[in-house]
C-alpha cells in the first residue's frame, strides 16, 4: 500500500494549490457530497490552505445522519418487542430518535448489538436461534450490495431469523432533489469516490446536462481533494460541465457491474425518506417479493409519531443551505457526548466535524 | 482434570476450586510469596515511594494475532507502573469467569500470563478465581493490580511538561486496535497486522537510566496519542505541536486506516508509548529508545510550547494544520 504516501505529498500539494490560486478568478462555492470527504477536508486542513474566495460546503452524503427518526424510532420500537435483537452499525447507536436512542434502550436492557459488517448479521442470527434479529441496515450504493449478499446468503442458508429494517439510500436521486431546490447556492460538486466506484459515471451525467453545473469523481487522499476542486475550478472558469474522473484509480466507467446486480437481485428502487430532504423518487430501496418475508417492515409495531428538535438545524447542513455554527445548539447543548441530531454522531457528520477539527 | 469446562463449583472454594488452583496455576506461577497460600501475600518493605495501580481487561476475541487476554492483562498493568517511571515488581491476577469456559482455553491463558510475566520480570503474588452464571460474564474478564518500586529521584507526571521541550513517540500506531478490529466477522485485512501488546518496563528502565529527567511518558491506549497528548497538554497547561509526516505507521495499518475511514492517531496501542523531555536531552534519548526492540521506530515527532494553552495543534501532511482533539465515543468503521 505504498501508494497512498504519493497522495499525500507535501510540494505535490503546493503546486496544486498554486494551480488552483492561478486560475481560479472568482468566487466559488463547491459541494463535497460525501461525509468522508467532510472528514478528509477537515482532517487535513485543505481548507485553510484554499483561497478565501473558494469555499467547500458539505452535503448530503452521510448515511447515518439522512437517517430519519421515523426509522430509528421503529427500530426503538421492534427492540422493544419480545425476542428481538437490533443489531447495527456502531453510529447508528447514538443517533436520537423522537424520544430515545438505540443506546439508551440497550442501556435499559434491550438486545442491541453492534456489528463492523454486513455479514456480521447472519453468524449472529445463527448463533441466536430463539431471537428475531432485525438489521438495521444503512448505507449508500457502497453498502447496499453488502446488504444484498447478506440477504442472499440468508436465502440460501435458509435462515429463518434474520429480517432487515431497509433504510438504504441513493445518492443520485438525492443530488437531482437538491439540485431542483431554489435555495442551492452551488457552483459544482465534489463526487464521493466509493459511491462512484459501484455506481461508475454515468449516472451521474444528470448534474451537467440537466443543471449545467460540472462535477468531478474524487478520492479521498488529500491530493485527491485538492486535484478535485481544481478539475472543478478550471471547468467553471472555462465555463464547461462535464462529469470527470479524478479518482480513476478506483473507479470505472461503468463502476461494478457485480455489485450493482446483486442489489438488483434483491430490490427494486423506491421512493425513500431523507432527514432534512424529505421524500425523494427513486432514492431508496424496496424488497422484491421473494426476499420480502425478510423486511423487517412486516412487523406489527406501534410507532410514535416522529418528532425533531425544533432548533437542530441537521435538515438545512444537509443540503448545505446553512453551516453547523449557524446552529444554536451547536457546542451548547449539542455536543458528541449528548448529540442533538445525527450530524453530531456520526464521523462522518458535517456537525462533528466541524465540532472536532475547528 | 477430567471436565473440559468450567462449572460454577470451580469458583465455590471447594474441592474443584482447590484443583483448579493446584493444577493450572501453581505449576506456573509458582514463587515464595504466592506457595504459602495465605489469604493475602507479605513482601518484602521497600523504603521509597511504591507505585501502585490497577486494571481490568475485558476484550474480545479473546486471543488475537500478537496476543490473548492474559498477555493485555500483564502487559497493561506493567506499562501503567511504568510510565510514572517505577519499577514494577508484584501483581496480583483475578479472574471473572464465565460458566462453560472451556479449560484448555483457560490453560493457554494462564500460560501467556505466565511468559508474560517472565518477560515483564514481575511476580504474580496473590490472585483470585470466580465463576458466575453463564450470560453473568462474557466468556473472561481479567483484573490485574500492580506494586513497583520508584527510585529515588524520579518523578515523571503528566503535569511537567515545559515550553521547548519535544516529545517522543516509541514506535508505529495503530496495529493494536486494528488487529482486534479485523478479528470480527467480515473483515479480511488483516495481513501481516499483530497487536504490539509488549511490556515496557525495559525500555522505560533504560531511557530513565540514560535521561533521568524525563517529564513524563505515557502509553497510548484507549483514546490513541491524540487523547493521550491532549491529557498531558491540559495537565501541564501548556500547548503542543506535533508534525504529522514524523508520526510513523505501518503502511498495512495506514491502508485500513485509509479504507475503514479511522484515524491513526486515535487507535489504542498496547506496546507503545510517548516521552516528553527537555529540549538538549531528545537525540540521545531518541537513540537510546532505536537502541531497544520496543523503540526502534522511534521518532521525534513534535514540541511543546507556550502558545495555545491546553490545546495540540497538527501540522498535516500536506501542510495544513488542525486541532487535535480528544477522541469522544468511539471510533466506528464508516459506513460510506
Ligand atoms: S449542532 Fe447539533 S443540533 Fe445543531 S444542527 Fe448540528 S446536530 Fe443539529
Amino acid at each position: 500500500m505504498k501508494f497512498i504516501d504519493e497522495f499525500r505529498d507535501k510540494d505535490l500539494a503546493k503546486g496544486l494549490l498554486q494551480n488552483i490560486e492561478k486560475t481560479s478568478t472568482r468566487p466559488v462555492q463547491l459541494m463535497e457530497v460525501c461525509g468522508t470527504h467532510t472528514v478528509s477536508i477537515f482532517r487535513y486542513g485543505i481548507r485553510g490552505l484554499l483561497p478565501e474566495h473558494v469555499k467547500l460546503l458539505s452535503g448530503p452524503g452521510c448515511p447515518v445522519c439522512v437517517t430519519p427518526n421515523q426509522d430509528i424510532d421503529l427500530a426503538i420500537a421492534l427492540s422493544r418487542q419480545k425476542d428481538v435483537m437490533i443489531v447495527t452499525f456502531g453510529d447508528m447507536m447514538k443517533v436520537p430518535g423522537s424520544t430515545s436512542s438505540l443506546q439508551k434502550e440497550k442501556a435499559e436492557g434491550k438486545d442491541i448489538r453492534i456489528i463492523y459488517s454486513s455479514l456480521e448479521a447472519i453468524r449472529i442470527a445463527q448463533k441466536n436461534p430463539d431471537k428475531k434479529v432485525i438489521f438495521l441496515a444503512i448505507g449508500f450504493e457502497t453498502t447496499s450490495p453488502t446488504i444484498a449478499v447478506a440477504i442472499l446468503r440468508s436465502k440460501e442458508e435458509k435462515i429463518k431469523n434474520l429480517f432487515f429494517l431497509n433504510s438504504q439510500k441513493r445518492i443520485p436521486p438525492a443530488l437531482y432533489a437538491l439540485l431542483q431546490s431554489e435555495k442551492l447556492n452551488v457552483d459544482g460538486f465534489i463526487l464521493p469516490g466509493h459511491v462512484s466506484a459501484i455506481l461508475g459515471i454515468t449516472p451521474y451525467q444528470f448534474i451537467a446536462k440537466d443543471f449545467g453545473r460540472p462535477a468531478v469523481i474524487t478520492g479521498f487522499e488529500p491530493l485527491d481533494i485538492l486535484q478535485g476542486v481544481w478539475m472543478l475550478i478550471r471547468q467553471i472558469e472555462e465555463g464547461r460541465a462535464v462529469i470527470d474522473n479524478q479518482y480513476g484509480r478506483i473507479v470505472q466507467e461503468n463502476g461494478n457491474p457485480l455489485a450493482m446486480q446483486k442489489i438488483d437481485e434483491v430490490f427494486v428502487h423506491d421512493h425513500a425518506q431523507w432527514r432534512g430532504l424529505g421524500t425523494i423518487p427513486d432514492s431508496g430501496y424496496r424488497f422484491k417479493e421473494l426476499y420480502a418475508e425478510m423486511d423487517a417492515a412486516n412487523f406489527d409495531v406501534e410507532v410514535e409519531p416522529p418528532r425533531e428538535h425544533p432548533q437542530c438545524l441537521c435538515g438545512e447542513v444537509l443540503q448545505g443551505i446553512k453551516t453547523p455554527v449557524e446552529c444554536r445548539l451547536f457546542k451548547t447543548a449539542c455536543h458528541p457526548e449528548n448529540p442533538i441530531g445525527p450530524c453530531m454522531v456520526s464521523m462522518e457528520g458535517t456537525c462533528h466535524a466541524y465540532f472536532k477539527f475547528s | 482434570m477430567p471436565d473440559d469446562k468450567i462449572l460454577l463449583a470451580h469458583g465455590s472454594g471447594g474441592k474443584l476450586s482447590h484443583d483448579l488452583i493446584q493444577q493450572l496455576f501453581l505449576p506456573r506461577f509458582s514463587n515464595p510469596f504466592l506457595q504459602p497460600l495465605d489469604d493475602s501475600a507479605r513482601i518484602t518493605n521497600q523504603t521509597g515511594p511504591i507505585a501502585f495501580t490497577t486494571d481490568s481487561y475485558v476484550v474480545n476475541p479473546l486471543f488475537f494475532p500478537g496476543g490473548d487476554i492474559g498477555r493485555l492483562a500483564v502487559c497493561g498493568t506493567v506499562n501503567d507502573l511504568s510510565m510514572i517511571g517505577a519499577i514494577p515488581a508484584f501483581l496480583s491476577l483475578s479472574l471473572i469467569i464465565e460458566e462453560g469456559f472451556p479449560i484448555s482455553d483457560l490453560k493457554r491463558i494462564v500460560s501467556s500470563i505466565f511468559d508474560a510475566a517472565e518477560e515483564a520480570n514481575v511476580q504474580i503474588v496473590t490472585g483470585d478465581t470466580k465463576v458466575v452464571e453463564h450470560g453473568a460474564a462474557d466468556k473472561l474478564f481479567i483484573n490485574t493490580a500492580g506494586i513497583g518500586w520508584v527510585k529515588a529521584g524520579i518523578h515523571l507526571s503528566g503535569m511537567n511538561a515545559k515550553p521547548g521541550d519535544r516529545i517522543l513517540l516509541s514506535g508505529p500506531l495503530g496495529d493494536h486496535e486494528l488487529t482486534i478490529l479485523s478479528q470480527r466477522e467480515g473483515f479480511q485485512f488483516q495481513g501481516d497486522l499483530k497487536s504490539d501488546c509488549a511490556p515496557l518496563n525495559d525500555l522505560v528502565g533504560k531511557m530513565i537510566e540514560f535521561s533521568p529527567s524525563i517529564r513524563c511518558m505515557r502509553d497510548p491506549t484507549r483514546g490513541g496519542l491524540a487523547t493521550t497528548l491532549n491529557e498531558i497538554a491540559s495537565k501541564s497547561n501548556v500547548g503542543m505541536v506535533v508534525e504529522e509526516e514524523k508520526i510513523p505507521v505501518r503502511e498495512s495499518a495506514r491502508g485500513i486506516c485509509e479504507l475503514l475511514g479511522l484515524d491513526p492517531l486515535y487507535l489504542a496501542n498496547e506496546g507503545k508509548l510517548a516521552a516528553i523531555c527537555p529540549p538538549g536531552e531528545v537525540e540521545r534519548l531518541l537513540g537510546v529508545m532505536r537502541g531497544h526492540p520496543l523503540g526502534k521506530d522511534s521518532q521525534i515527532i513534535g514540541r511543546v510550547i507556550e502558545e495555545h494553552p491546553k490545546k495540540v495543534v497538527l501540522h498535516t501532511l500536506i501542510g495544513g494544520h488542525r486541532i487535535l482533539d480528544m477522541l469522544t465515543g468511539s471510533q466506528y468503521p464508516r459506513i460510506c
